[in-house]
Formats: structure tokens, C-alpha cells, sequence
């Protein structure tokens, strides 16, 4: 029954995305998937950020610059093409193992690249292995330290992405391939493919929440609210709040990581406007409108807000709306507009009137 | 490198890093009073100067400028009023992520008031080609005009925290909040006047280094965060600190442009950050006495 309740959003979620799908396609109107599809990955990123957010109480205006270098690997790896040097011991020897892939591309010319299922868990090893090398100092810090730290870490990512040849500078990376997962079952934005891809994207997405529900259920969850709580207080009986820090702003980073390489083989392409610093700000309103500590929360807002921006329904706003909505919810509702309500405490403040 | 080379790259980093000092004295007035890091500093920058460029148009020069900058402050007082004024007793973290909210609306307002347009402001003095030469380096009369405004700017807050009755009271408002107030200073008016005081040198600044480096609507967030570098490479709070922090990273910055990409010219400047944020919190100046007291 505790479990039943535990992941309620999971099942009510999983029922929602059947009952949805089956509508859009009686409907006809599937061409709203492939936007769902993309809000479900930019959400794996609000996922993580509010582990992070809401319960650590680690603030990061950096996530975008995560969703970038797991995109960016997994593009970078699956387009540079390896085919002259071929015939390089090495080189070969991958190629037998099947770690390297040979295609061709739109013109015919032959490539040959890293297998996009290597390159995807490269991705997520690389962002994770960054996030542990720069958590390390960073979350020492508090406050606005931190703030601006994380701000300047994702302005470190966007220059190099805008100043390096390899990663496309301006124009991003283009022609990634599809990420097959085995035979007829593969992340691309073709048509054919897009119930399917519906569903791969809410799996990674279902998988992350239930990943998140058992942290935050865990005696690590415990932990971690006991930092956002009171720091001196959690160290001081023991908590190793550093570690604890670390290991949840990883943990967001490679959540980031998925995100951005699902979406960038799903797209066939990533480009630098997905790490401006508008990007991780949107982020962190979509956590904050969510309710920090509250995953279901910032999953419907995920999906909904991005769905609409995606669909263009803030036209030329689109910033603005997002920026008016992190001024709304700090100014008026700190914690967050889905937060659940906490009935203990409002039991104890009606018992309160009613003694009194 | 030639010897006129170094003079004009030092020059460029000195008249950026002049721009930059102004910043985080704002960023440094309004930390001194409230404790809050104003992220919507770099917005109030280009306000100014936005402001400054249409109303050009119509009045002379002079007049567009400081009409600008009292526009600019009304602003600031505004920003104030509605957004910061209202929660009094949240979080720290709570009140910035209010002016990154605050920054981007007034970026979104600023693109759709004027549009995506690159502009500038016309020179004081001179034209765009008129070129006054010293040590073999060739460089525009404007940039005097940014050396120049810097140095009064800093010259006339320091005068006006010293020596006059509202100066000292805020101040006293940094110092102590409580005991401020018992002396009987409105802390709260001495939180809006901040607001105001860093919003018009901001604009301030905003207008005279426009001829030179140009204005866009965009151009907030990467200034916000090179103003809180100088910020904090200095200490935070320290204002003095600031000036000389601000012209170190100006030249790193210019002699960053002369070695690698431009691109790559903010890496560099976000790297300090990120190492000094790390190694040394209090400033590359200030032991901890300093970050402790505040020090205006």
C-alpha cells in the first residue's frame, strides 16, 4: 500500500501516456507527439534539477550546459568520421568488436564513426565524470557563490561550443545518425517511428522518476533533506553532506546527460542555443513552478510548459513567460504552486485552533 | 609582441575594464545594503544606453544622457519597489533568483521596446574615424571620455559615502541594519536609494562606452557576470578593490583576444571566476577581516 502510494505518479503517469497516445491517434493528430517526445527529454533535465533543487537544496543555473556535453558527445562521436584511418590496427579492431559502425551519409560517401549505443553511454560517462570534476570545488560553496559558479560553468560550455571547430561552432552538429537500440526498435524523429519513439522517450522518462521516488525514499533522500533543512545540523549528526551534495549533483548531470543525447539522435542535430543561460533558467522556473520537492510536480510542469513553447504558443514571449513565472512563483509561492500539501502540518495547525 | 601593440591592447583592456569596475561598484552598493547580488545590473546597463540612443534622436546628446540615467534610476527605484521590497524576509538565494527573473523581463522588454538590432550611441567627440595617438598607439577620443567618466564616477561615490549625510547613512545600513535603524535611518528607503544609485551609474556607463563596444539587447547577462568576477576578484563590497580588480581583468581580456579567439575570450574571464570563487572567496586583496566588516 506504502508502495502503491510511493509511485502513484509513476502509475498514474503511465496510464496517462497510454490513454493519450490512444487519442492522438484516433484523433489523427499524432504530429503532437514528436513535441511531446521532446518535452519528455528536456524533462529528464527538470527531473534532476529538482533531486538537486528541491532536495539537496543545491541551486544550479548550469543543467543546460549538462544536456549539452552528453548531446555534443554523442554527436560529435557518431559524425567524425573515422575512415581514413582505416587500416590502423586499432581502428580495425573496434570496427570487428562492432564499437565503430560504417554508414553512408546523404551523398553517398562512406563513414565510418563510433556506434551511436557506444557513443550514448560515452555521452553519459563523459558528463558524469565533468560533473564529479567540477562538483568537487564548486559545491563547497553556498549561496550566490554557487549560483554564479554553476552560471559561469554552463557560460564556459556555450563559448566553447560557439569557439571550436569540431563541435560546429554556430551552426551545431547536424546529420546524427539514428540511435538503434536493437533491429526496429531505434531514437529518430522520422516519421514512422514516432509512436515509437513516444514511448522510448516516456520510458527514460518513467525510469529517471522511479530512480528519483526510490532516492528520495532512501535513507541518501533522508540525508539529503536533512542538508536542505539545516546543514551544520545534518553534518553535525554524522551526515557526510559533501559527499551527499556530490553524488546528487552527478546524479542530475548524467539525467541531463540522457536528455541531451536522446534528444540530439532524436533531432539528428544540436546546436548552441540549447546551452544559452536562458535555457538553464527556464530549467530552474519549471522546478520552481513544479514545487521544489515535488517530482511529479515538476514533471506535468516539464511537459506542459515545454510542450507549449515547443507548439509556439508564446510566440515571441517565450522568454518573457518563463521569466515571469520564476519572478511569480519566488514572489508568491516559494515553494511552489504543485506542492502536495503537507496534511500533518495542517492537521496540527486546525488541532492548534481548536484547543485554543 | 611591438612595443605600440602593447600600449593599444592595455589600452582597450583598461577602457573595458574601466566598464567593468563601474559594474561591480553597482553590484557593490546594492550587496553593501541588502546582501542581495542584483543579477539585472547588466540590464540596467543597457537600458541606459538603449534609452540614451532613442532620445538622441530628438534632444542633443547631453540631454538624451542624463535624461537617460534618470530614467535608468527611476527604474532601478522601481525594480525595487515591486519585486525586492515585497519579501522582505526571504532567502538570499530566494531574492536573486528574483532578479535573474528581473534581468530576463527587462531583456524581453528591451527586444521588443527596441529590437534585435545592434546600435550605438554617437561619439562625444569626434567621429567614429577621428583617432587620438599616443605612445604609438592609435586609439578614439572616446576612449578618454570612458577613462574619464570611470575615474569621476568612482572619485564622486567615494566623496558621496564619505562626506555626506545620506552616503553615511547607508553606510551605516551596511554596517549594522539594526543599530541603523536606531539611529533612526529609513534602511528601507536606504534600499531603494541603492537600487537607484547602482542603476544610474550603471546607465551611466552603459552610455559612454556605447560608441565604442555597441549596444545590443542582449548584452546583460554576459556584463552582469563580468562586473560580479570584479566583484568578487576584488571582495565583495569593497568598492576601491573593485576599480583595480576591474582593470585586471580588462587587460587579461585584451591580452586574451591578442593570444587566442575571441570566442573564447569569455572562457578565459569565467575561469578567473571559477578559481577565484574556489581558491581565494574574499578577493584577491581582501584577508577576511575585510569580507567580514563590508567595508564600503
Amino acid at each position: 500500500m506504502i508502495l502503491l502510494r510511493r509511485y502513484a505518479v509513476v502509475l498514474v503517469g503511465a496510464v496517462a501516456v497510454v490513454l493519450l497516445q490512444v487519442v492522438l491517434s484516433a484523433w489523427g493528430a499524432t504530429y503532437y507527439m514528436t513535441q511531446i517526445t521532446m518535452s519528455a527529454y528536456y524533462s529528464l533535465v527538470v527531473i534532476g534539477l529538482c533531486l538537486l533543487m528541491g532536495y539537496a537544496g543545491q541551486v544550479s543555473l548550469g543543467h543546460a550546459g549538462f544536456f549539452a556535453i552528453g548531446g555534443y558527445t554523442s554527436a560529435v562521436l557518431t559524425t567524425f568520421n573515422l575512415i581514413a584511418f582505416r587500416g590502423v590496427p586499432w581502428v580495425d579492431g573496434c570496427r570487428s568488436l562492432g564499437l565503430l559502425v560504417a554508414r553512408q551519409d546523404l551523398y553517398g560517401a562512406n563513414l565510418l564513426t563510433v556506434s551511436p549505443l557506444l557513443a550514448f553511454l560515452a555521452a553519459i560517462l563523459l558528463t558524469s565524470l565533468l560533473a564529479f570534476l567540477i562538483g568537487l570545488p564548486i559545491l563547497r560553496l553556498k549561496g550566490h557563490y554557487l549560483a554564479m559558479a554553476t552560471l559561469g560553468f554552463g557560460l564556459i560550455v556555450y563559448r566553447l561550443a560557439l569557439g571550436t571547430a569540431v563541435l560546429g561552432q554556430a551552426d551545431g552538429i547536424s546529420n546524427v545518425p539514428p540511435l538503434r537500440i536493437f533491429e526496429g526498435l531505434e531514437v529518430t524523429g522520422r516519421q514512422p517511428f514516432r509512436v515509437q519513439n513516444y514511448y522510448i522517450a516516456w520510458a527514460a522518462v518513467m525510469a529517471a522518476m522511479i530512480l528519483g521516488i526510490n532516492l528520495v525514499h532512501s535513507r541518501a533522500g533522508r540525508a539529503l533533506r536533512s542538508i536542505h533543512q539545516n546543514e551544520e545540523a545534518a553534518h553535525s549528526l554524522g551526515v557526510n553532506t559533501y559527499r551527499y551534495k556530490l553524488s546528487t549533483f552527478v546524479l542530475s548531470a548524467a539525467f541531463a546527460a540522457v536528455g541531451g543525447a536522446l534528444l540530439t539522435h532524436y533531432n539528428g542535430s544540436i546546436g548552441p542555443s540549447e546551452i544559452t543561460v536562458m535555457k538553464s533558467v527556464r530549467y530552474l522556473a519549471i522546478c520552481a513552478v513544479g514545487g521544489m520537492a515535488n517530482l511529479g510536480g515538476a514533471l506535468l510542469m516539464g511537459i506542459l510548459l515545454n510542450f507549449l513553447s515547443l507548439r509556439g504558443v508564446f510566440g515571441t514571449y517565450d522568454d518573457a513567460v518563463f521569466g515571469g513565472i520564476l519572478i511569480a512563483v519566488m514572489l508568491l509561492s516559494p515553494q511552489g504552486l504543485l506542492r502536495m500539501p503537507d496534511w500533518r502540518e495542517a492537521r496540527s495547525f486546525l488541532c492548534r485552533r481548536s484547543h485554543g | 609582441m611591438h612595443y605600440a601593440q602593447i600600449v593599444q591592447y592595455s589600452l582597450s583592456g583598461i577602457t573595458v575594464g574601466s566598464i567593468y569596475a563601474i559594474v561591480a561598484i553597482g553590484f557593490n552598493i546594492i550587496y553593501n545594503t541588502t546582501g542581495i547580488i542584483n543579477f539585472a545590473q547588466g540590464g540596467f546597463v543597457v537600458f541606459g544606453a538603449m534609452t540614451a540612443i532613442s532620445l538622441s534622436r530628438f534632444v542633443p546628446l547631453p540631454v538624451a544622457i542624463v535624461l537617460a540615467v534618470l530614467l535608468t534610476t527611476c527604474l532601478g527605484g522601481l525594480v525595487e519597489l515591486v519585486f525586492i521590497r515585497r519579501c522582505r524576509d526571504a532567502s538570499i538565494l530566494r531574492l536573486i533568483v528574483i532578479t535573474i527573473g528581473v534581468s530576463i523581463l527587462l531583456q524581453e522588454a528591451m527586444l521588443h521596446i527596441w529590437d534585435e538590432k545592434v546600435r550605438s550611441l554617437a561619439y562625444f567627440t569626434g567621429t567614429a574615424i577621428s583617432t587620438v595617438t599616443i605612445l604609438g598607439a592609435h586609439f578614439s577620443p572616446q576612449v578618454l571620455w570612458v577613462l574619464g567618466v570611470s575615474a569621476v564616477v568612482v572619485a564622486a561615490l567615494a566623496v558621496f559615502f564619505r562626506f555626506t549625510l545620506t552616503g553615511r547613512a547607508m553606510r551605516a545600513c551596511a554596517d549594522d541594519r539594526m543599530a541603523a535603524r536606531l539611529c533612526g535611518v529609513s534602511d528601507r528607503r536606504m534600499v531603494t536609494f541603492s537600487f537607484m544609485l547602482s542603476a544610474g551609474i550603471g546607465a551611466l556607463a552603459g552610455c559612454v562606452i556605447s560608441p565604442v563596444t555597441q549596444t545590443q539587447y542582449d548584452m546583460g547577462p554576459p556584463l552582469a557576470i563580468k562586473g560580479f568576477t570584479v566583484a568578487v576578484l576584488g571582495g565583495l563590497g569593497n568598492s576601491t578593490a573593485a576599480v583595480v580588480a576591474g582593470l585586471l581583468l580588462g587587460l587579461l581580456e585584451a591580452f586574451t583576444v591578442s593570444q587566442f579567439q575571441v570566442a573564447y575570450k569569455e572562457v578565459v574571464s569565467i575561469l578567473v571566476l571559477l578559481l577565484v570563487l574556489v581558491f581565494r572567496p574574499n578577493g584577491l586583496f581582501g584577508g577576511r577581516e575585510i569580507g567580514a566588516l563590508r567595508a564600503s
